[in-house]
This record gives C-alpha cells, structure tokens and sequence, in this order.
C-alpha cells in the first residue's frame, strides 16, 4: 500500500498552522471546522450508498454527554472518556442500525428512524437535567492546575493537532474503504438490494459495517467539539436541527468525493460566521434563512455539491466514489 | 390500578383530544406524501406560518377571530402551492433524499423569517374557553372546540377524497402513478391540487393549534417529528390508518404523562414509532 504523497505533505504542512502564531479567533474557526469536516466526512460515508440518516446529532449527543459524565461525576479522564462515549454511540448506532438492515427498513423509513432517535436523546438528555443541566447545557470541571493535559484541556494548537489526527483518521478510512469489497458491496446494495443479495452480498451485514464506521467518527468529532468548546447543550448535540447541518455540509461540499465534506464544512463555518459578522445578533433570523436559501439552491442547482463542479472540470480523472444514484 | 380513577380518565380524554390535533397535520401530510411521494420536511413550519397568521390578524390587525381563521386557510394553501411549483416540482425526478433537504431548506428558511419577522418571543392569541365537567372529568372546551373542528376538517376531506372526480384521481394515483397519466388525468395538475390541499389541511391544523399553544418560531419542532411518524405508522396513503394511529399516540403520550412525565411519554411515543416500523413496516394498519 503506498499512500498518496500530496496528501501526507499536505497534512504536514496544517500541523505546521500554530506555529506561525496565527490569531485565537482564526484558530478557533480552524479548529471547529475540522471537527466539522469529522462529522460530514462520517455521516458521507453511509449518505453516500443511500443510506440516508437524519439522526447522527444522537450519536454526537450519546457520545459528548458520555464524556462529560464521566469526566463530571467520577473523575475518569476524556482520553478514556471518549473511547467510552464512542463505543456507546456505536453501539446505540448497531442497536438502531442491525434491525433496520435486517428488517430493510430502506429510503424514507430508514431516514425517519433515525429522525425519531435523534429527537430520543434530545428528548432523553433534555429529561435528565439534574445530570446533564437540561436545556440549559453543561460544562465539564475544570482540571486541576497542572493537570490540564491530563484532563484534556489543553490551549488551542493542541487541539488543533487532535482535531487534525481525527480527520486524518476519516479520510484514511474513506481511502481504505474505497479500495476494500465493502464499499463494492455496498454500491450494489445501493443500485439494487436483492440483486446484490443474490450474487451472495451480505447486506445487513455489509450495511451494519459502514453505519458503525460512520457513526464512530461523528461521535468522535462530537465528543471533540464538546470537550474544545467546554459546553454541551442538547441542541447542538443531538436532535434533528444539527443532524439537518451536518447533512447540509455534506451535500454542499459534496458527498461523492472523499474531500467533499470537508469542503462543505469550511463553507457551512465560513457561512456561519460571515452572517454573524454581517447581520450582528439583532438579526439572529437572518442565518438560517440565508442558511436555508443556499440548501434549497443546492439541491436545485448543485445537487453534487461542490466537489461535484470539480468532476465536471475534470473529467478524465474519474472520482474514487462510485457514482451512486441513491435509491428508495 | 383503578380505570375509573378520575385523573387517569382525564389522561385518556386529554390523549383523545390531543389526537385530534395531531390528526389534522398527519392527514395533510399522508396526502402529499401518499400522491407526490415527496416528504414535506418542512411541514410543522408551514403551520406555524398559520398560526402566526392568526396570531398577528387577530391580535395586531385586530380582525375578528373567525376572520382571521379564514384567512389562514387559503394563506397556507397558497404558500403549499409555491413549495410545489418552486422547490418540489424542479426535484421530482431527483433521488429523495435531495427532495427531502430541499424542504428541509424550506424549514430553515421559514423558522428564520419567522425570527426575524417576530423574534423568539412566545406569542399568546389569549382565547380561552371555559372547562366543562362531564362527571368527575375536567375537559378543556377550547380543546374540545379543536376536536371538533379537526373532526369536521377530517370528515369534509374524506367526502372530498371519495366523492369529487378530483378526489377519485387522487386517491388514484396515490395508488398507481404510472397508469394513472394513461386514463387521462395529467399527474402535475393533481400534484398541484394535493398540495394546495395538504396546504389548506395545514392551515386549518394552525387554527386549531393557535388557541392551544404560544407561537414562536420553533413551535413547529414540538409537533414536526411526531407527525411525521403517525403519517409512516398509519401506512402511507392510508387515510384511516393516519387518523387512527394519530390517537394512538396521542394516548401514548398522554397516559405516559400520567404515569411519569410527559418528556418520557414522547420518547415512548418514538421508540414505540420504531418498533412499529420494525415490525409493521407498511403501517400499523396495513392488509
């Protein structure tokens, strides 16, 4: 296996970013785009064999609240805290994802399943507030003096670096995948479920591989962001308005191709903070209106997104992903 | 446990009433998810577009109730036909999944000109009727009025449904659209008029959400999921089985906010949504 250079150099050279001493607020956008760039380049992985979830807010929700607990209420450290909360949110996602696969539960029902338990563990972390602070939100303790690394609480470029070796890490994996069977078999079931059944695929199975690769990485990238921004609320972790933003970043950018997400999310950050910038707090409606403008024009106009404008202008360099049509 | 305990009979009036609410919604929704095969995401936005409506005629504009809820009918049955012919109608050869985060673009953009239209603020139309005492039981009359009402609406759809040539074609091509255009009707025109319908159904659902909740403009997150799933669990394009299961959970929740609260009875009222789906994927009340 040799691995692409352009990549690896590329990689090297945004470690290299807080070196040169750029400004916090610069860093902080870098840093929350990253993790949001984990989360799209996750969700991509299954959205693009169809199989379309509107509930990964849950999975950032099981495993950042998992974290937090633990951290809050017996002392055990996010480097082992979010391993944990990770292995909860597969698990939750296997639980979800193994009956639906078996069941085939496919196209809309599959997508208003997952809805359904997205809206559970707001509900759920909404109901337990004497733990989790409600609607309110929480925040984690702060470490003791000296033992901010312990705790994970360490200054911008170290979670630059961690944020990095996350997305690394998807990108990887989305790399991998497109070179391993899985992803073959997976584009079958996308094309035509019983006919990849009868050519011996094993679809539930096949389908409970990339949900749970899928579902560790937003967990992953939800207990990061929770633990970079010291705060959790139920509404930016879990329910359906940020399963619906990560799915928007995705699309946007474009979930065929493995930087797509990636894309997505620097436009849905820069987005963000350009209408904060632009219409200040006392228009707070003007965001997701723009927000929603720009959705609706992308499926009108761009529905591959914006690495789809890129296969266009290169058309003899043919993208790693395999061109699904998601069907029903 | 005692079935006659009045509390708990409360708890079952309150479920049969609040069934009737989510009735209406679910009835608009099946209707142009049943005929257009599109999933209106953006749904709950729409009645809350309604319920605004009502909320700044009656209150701001200072026309009279009934006006105003005349009004908002044909207010959201036309903003149903501008979804369709600008956002759905462009999409319909798409994959659904494009479909369904277009409207879901649709939900942000309503919920954010709300925001900016009237701020987050809760808005109250202060119309109450007085409780009636049947027994031992307190029932709200403004919720009962809302029954009716949603009774009313669900019954003239039905006549609708069965007895106009227009409704026949609907309820035809619900069921096949690819012979349907052979027999003569031109599916675009019925997708029209399924959506100026689901529109209508939308804002008379607002009429009757107005007097029972505050308006602000994420209020249609708190009744959006649960529609949805009553429109799946009740099988789609089946009219009866949306009516029905929209009591269903409208019992659900409300007597699991009699036995613990009623955070707890929603997340009962979902996980027992995917049950059904696992186990009845057509519908609860499919053949």
């Amino acid at each position: 296996m040799n691995l692409p250079l352009l990549p690896i150099l590329l990689l090297v050279a945004l470690a290299g970013v807080p070196l040169l001493s750029p400004p916090d607020y610069f860093m902080h956008l870098l840093i929350t785009a990253v993790l949001t760039a984990v989360m799209g380049t996750g969700w991509a992985m299954m959205g693009r064999f169809g199989l379309v979830s509107f509930g990964h807010g849950a999975f950032l929700g099981a495993s950042a609240y998992t974290m937090a607990l633990l951290w809050n209420e017996l002392g055990i450290t996010p480097w082992l805290g979010i391993p944990v909360g990770v292995l909860v949110a597969v698990l939750l996602g296997a639980l979800l994802g193994y009956p639906c696969f078996r069941l085939r539960v496919v196209g809309h029902y599959f997508a208003l399943v997952t809805l359904a338990a997205g809206e559970i563990v707001r509900i759920l972390v909404t109901a337990l507030r004497e733990h989790t602070g409600g609607s309110l939100g929480m925040t984690p303790n702060q470490a003791p003096p000296g033992g901010g690394f312990l705790a994970m609480q360490f200054g911008k470029a170290g979670f630059w670096w961690v944020a990095l070796g996350a997305w690394a890490l998807a990108l990887l994996v989305w790399w991998l995948l497109d070179r391993s069977m899985t992803s073959k078999a997976l584009a079958a079931i996308a094309e035509d479920e019983d006919a990849a059944a009868s050519i011996g695929i094993q679809v539930a199975r096949e389908k409970l591989k990339i949900t749970v690769i899928s579902v560790a990485f937003a967990a992953l990238a939800g207990a990061l962001l929770a633990q970079y921004r010291m705060y959790l609320n139920p509404e930016s972790l879990s329910g359906l308005g940020v399963s619906l933003q990560i799915v928007f970043g995705a699309i946007a950018g474009g979930m065929y191709a493995p930087f797509g997400p990636s894309i997505g999310a620097l436009i849905t950050i820069g987005l963000e903070e350009a209408l904060r910038f632009g219409f200040g707090t006392e228009l707070t409606g003007a965001a997701p209106l723009v927000y929603g403008v720009l959705l609706v024009l992308f499926m009108l106009f761009l529905p591959r997104g914006i690495a789809g404008l890129l296969e266009k202008r290169a058309p003899t360099r043919k993208p790693a992903a395999p061109a699904v049509q998601l069907a029903e | 446990m005692d079935l006659l305990d009045p509390f708990f009979l409360e708890a079952l009036v309150n479920g049969i009433l609040l069934g009737g609410v989510f009735a209406l919604p679910a009835l608009g929704l099946n209707l142009v998810f049943g005929v257009v095969d599109v999933v209106w995401l953006c749904y709950a936005e729409l009645v809350m577009v309604g319920m605004y409506a009502v909320w700044f005629l009656y209150t701001q504009a200072g026309w009279p109730l009934w006006l105003a809820f005349a009004a908002c009918l044909p207010l959201v049955s036309l903003l149903g036909l501008l979804l369709h012919l600008l956002v759905v109608k462009p999409l319909l050869n798409q994959p659904p999944i494009n479909q369904v985060l277009a409207t879901g673009g649709v939900l942000f953009v309503l919920q954010g000109a709300a925001t900016l239209a009237f701020r987050t603020d809760f808005r109250s139309l202060g119309v109450d009727m007085p409780p009636m005492e049947v027994g031992e039981v307190f029932v709200s009359g403004t919720k009962l009025a809302a029954f009716c009402a949603a009774l009313l609406g669900a019954g003239v759809l039905w006549a609708f449904l069965k007895f106009t040539y227009v409704g026949v074609a609907i309820r035809a091509i619900a069921r096949d659209r690819e012979v349907m255009p052979l027999m003569g009707v031109d599916p675009q025109r019925i997708y029209l008029i399924a959506s100026a319908v689901g529109g209508a159904l939308a804002g008379l659902a607002a009429c009757l959400l107005v007097v029972q909740l505050d308006v602000h403009p994420f209020v249609g997150l708190s009744f959006g999921p649960i529609t949805f799933m009553i429109c799946v669990m009740g099988g789609l394009g089946n009219m009866l089985g949306g009516f029905l299961a929209a009591f269903l959970m409208g019992l659900i929740i409300s007597i699991g906010g009699f036995w613990g609260n009623t955070e707890y009875s929603y997340v009962i009222a979902f996980l027992f949504f995917i049950l059904t789906i696992f186990a009845r994927p057509r519908g609860l009340f499919a053949r």
